[in-house]
């Protein structure tokens, strides 16, 4: 991409006939008027954030010190919200779930690493049908996708369990068996992310000189060595990078769960939905099957608290194994 | 170095990449044979491989669903969310970039600090602002919150930027007023900046889930996504009816993708490159 606005700058730099003196530059006459257009400009960014985000964050915050009635209207609880939620399984439970499921997804991670390794060896054919299949996945509605491994994961005529009666195995209900509910999502969430991961991871492999692989050679170094000492370190800023972005993103899961876990009444009848409900999922409940707002809004803020805690960590680990060349 | 060996690792290579895309392709081919199969044999125990050709469970997905109404809803959310952003982020965009005016770090400080919140933060609120517009269950609650990015402004600023300042410094001299530099410069330089954008607004918008799903409860007024996701409670499941409205909801963006691949995959790695 950086490729393409430097050639069109080229271009039209060859084509502008006199350069103008880097000493005369020459504004618009009235100062007042230049900022007049720069307000004007951001003016509806600026109002349709105001009022659709910035204020609403506020206004989040605020409800979750309220307690709201059934036909509307709310009122000042203080801190009594979160006096329930530290004390509420269903709460605690979620939050569990949410952490399990994005320390888990980190483990796609290196298996990302590892298919965008292969597809670094140089000289490798059909790297760009093997990006897109892998990509495929990433564009894919996350309704469809849920709905395809709800299909897949079925107990009684489920093609996983299919192949595994092949080799002898008896497969699990998954996503209706509380021992497996968890690892099945993560699995999905893994599937579906590594394409991304793996653009990533290949980029920043791509970035690398040759010549670094080539000088190790020489003195000896196996391929393995070379991963270990020229690969990683030099992927570290996108390995840091991708590993922000999954725990942020995990720790808001919402769509997979509300398709393969149910909602509602559905919810609540799956006997494995209290080992895969995430806290983005309890908010939603709370907050619109159960209207019970103020309760929710201090759900999403812990959710902040989380997010914010844990990206605060890894930036601050960061420091011990990123290296920025 | 020896030769056999090194043809080895190749065909190792390839052995995992292709073991590796099977397990990425495999859920839509079965997805696809699942949606030609009859109920009763696409649940048979072991499953046949040989689809029914049943074409009728695409039609059947129109009974099951106002799927017409989703389609054109989910269409025209994408398409005026996609236009909206593109204009208003790159106005925006243009302003941070290069006019000069009072509070200007400011105020681009508040606009990223809206990048940091997660989106279910806004919900609540934003929720009750339909409501009291009496927009719920209608394709404007769909719309508007979503013609305004953040992400859009940082992603064409950053664009702009990389453009030479002799340019719009020419067209000063000439007496090109900020909105002609704008409109007549700027814009037609940014393009790939704008398409990026575009890619993942489109993407964005038509996968999205949580926001239609909570104000449109009405399955006339909601965008395919909510719909599907609307069918998972239901006891008695079709499953290749199923899979045929689930394959017909994400064939459009897969078709978009097929053919602008290379931007796509730019596009999307570049959204997080530089977030």
């Amino acid at each position: 991409m950086t490729a393409t606005v430097t050639g069109a700058a080229d271009d039209v730099r060859t084509a502008v006939p006199a350069p103008v003196p880097a000493r005369r530059r020459r504004r618009w006459r009235h100062r007042g008027a230049e900022a007049a257009w720069g307000y004007l400009l951001i003016a509806p960014t600026g109002l349709g954030l105001a009022v659709f985000y910035l204020w609403p964050v506020l206004q989040t915050g605020y409800f979750s010190f309220t307690e709201w009635g059934p036909f509307g209207g709310h009122e000042w609880v203080g801190l009594d919200n979160y006096r329930t939620l530290a004390a509420d399984d269903e709460v605690l439970t979620s939050l569990r779930n949410t952490v399990a499921y994005t320390l888990l997804g980190l483990l796609g991670i290196p298996l990302a690493v590892l298919f965008a390794a292969l597809l670094n060896r140089p000289r490798l054919r059909g790297v760009s049908a093997y990006r897109a299949l892998f990509f495929l996945p990433v564009v894919t509605m996350p309704v469809a996708v849920a709905m395809v491994w709800r299909w897949l994961y079925n107990g009684d005529y489920g093609l996983i369990n299919y192949l595994l009666s092949l080799v002898g195995v008896e497969g699990p209900h998954w996503i209706a068996d509380p021992a497996t509910a968890l690892y099945a999502l993560v699995a999905v969430g893994i599937w579906t992310s590594l394409g991304y991961n793996i653009v990533i991871f290949l980029a920043g492999m791509q970035a690398i000189p040759r010549e670094y692989y080539e000088a190790a050679a020489i003195d000896g170094a196996g391929a393995l060595a070379q991963f270990r000492r020229i690969t990683l370190p030099l992927l570290s800023p996108s390995l840091f990078f991708v590993s922000v972005l999954s725990v942020i993103g995990s720790l808001q899961l919402f769509d997979l769960v509300y398709v393969m876990g149910g909602s509602g009444q559905s919810a609540r009848a799956n006997p494995a939905f209290p080992r895969i409900q995430t806290v983005v999922h309890l908010f939603y409940d709370k907050a619109f099957y159960t209207n019970d707002r103020g309760y929710a809004a201090a759900i999403v803020m812990a959710l902040l608290v989380l997010i914010v805690t844990l990206t605060a960590i890894q930036f601050r680990l960061q420091k011990r194994w990123v290296h920025y060349g | 170095m020896a030769d056999p060996a090194r043809r080895g690792g190749r065909t190792a290579t390839h052995v995992t990449l292709l073991v590796g895309a099977a397990v990425m392709v495999g859920p839509f081919l079965w997805q696809f044979l699942t949606s030609l199969k009859t109920l009763t044999n696409a649940t048979r125990v072991p499953p046949t491989f040989v689809p029914d050709w049943r074409w009728s469970n695409y039609a059947d997905v129109f009974e099951l669903l106002p799927f017409g109404h989703q389609i054109l809803n989910t269409v025209l959310m994408t398409a005026a969310r996609t236009a909206g952003q593109l204009l208003f982020c790159s106005m925006a965009a243009y302003a941070f970039a290069r006019l000069r005016f009072p509070g200007r770090g400011l105020l681009f400080g508040i606009f990223l600090s809206v990048l940091m919140v997660p989106p279910p933060l806004f919900v609540i609120p934003q929720y009750e602002i339909m409501a009291d517009l009496g927009w719920l269950n209608s394709l404007t609650a769909l719309i508007v919150p979503g013609l305004f990015s953040a992400f859009g402004v940082f992603l064409l600023r950053q664009f702009f930027l990389g453009l030479p300042k002799e340019l719009d410094e020419a067209a000063r001299l000439d007496g090109a007023g900020p909105l002609r530099i704008y409109w007549s410069v700027m814009l037609p330089l940014a393009k790939p900046g704008l398409l990026a954008l575009g890619i993942l607004t489109v993407l964005w918008s038509w996968n999205d889930l949580f926001w239609p799903l909570i104000v449109n409860t009405d399955p006339e007024q909601m965008t395919l996504s909510a719909g599907l996701a609307s069918l998972q409670g239901q006891f008695q499941t079709d499953y290749p009816v199923l899979m045929a409205g689930s394959l017909l909801a994400s064939l459009p963006v897969i078709v978009l993708f097929t053919v602008m691949q290379r931007h796509f995959i730019q596009g999307i790695a570049f959204s997080g490159n530089k977030g």
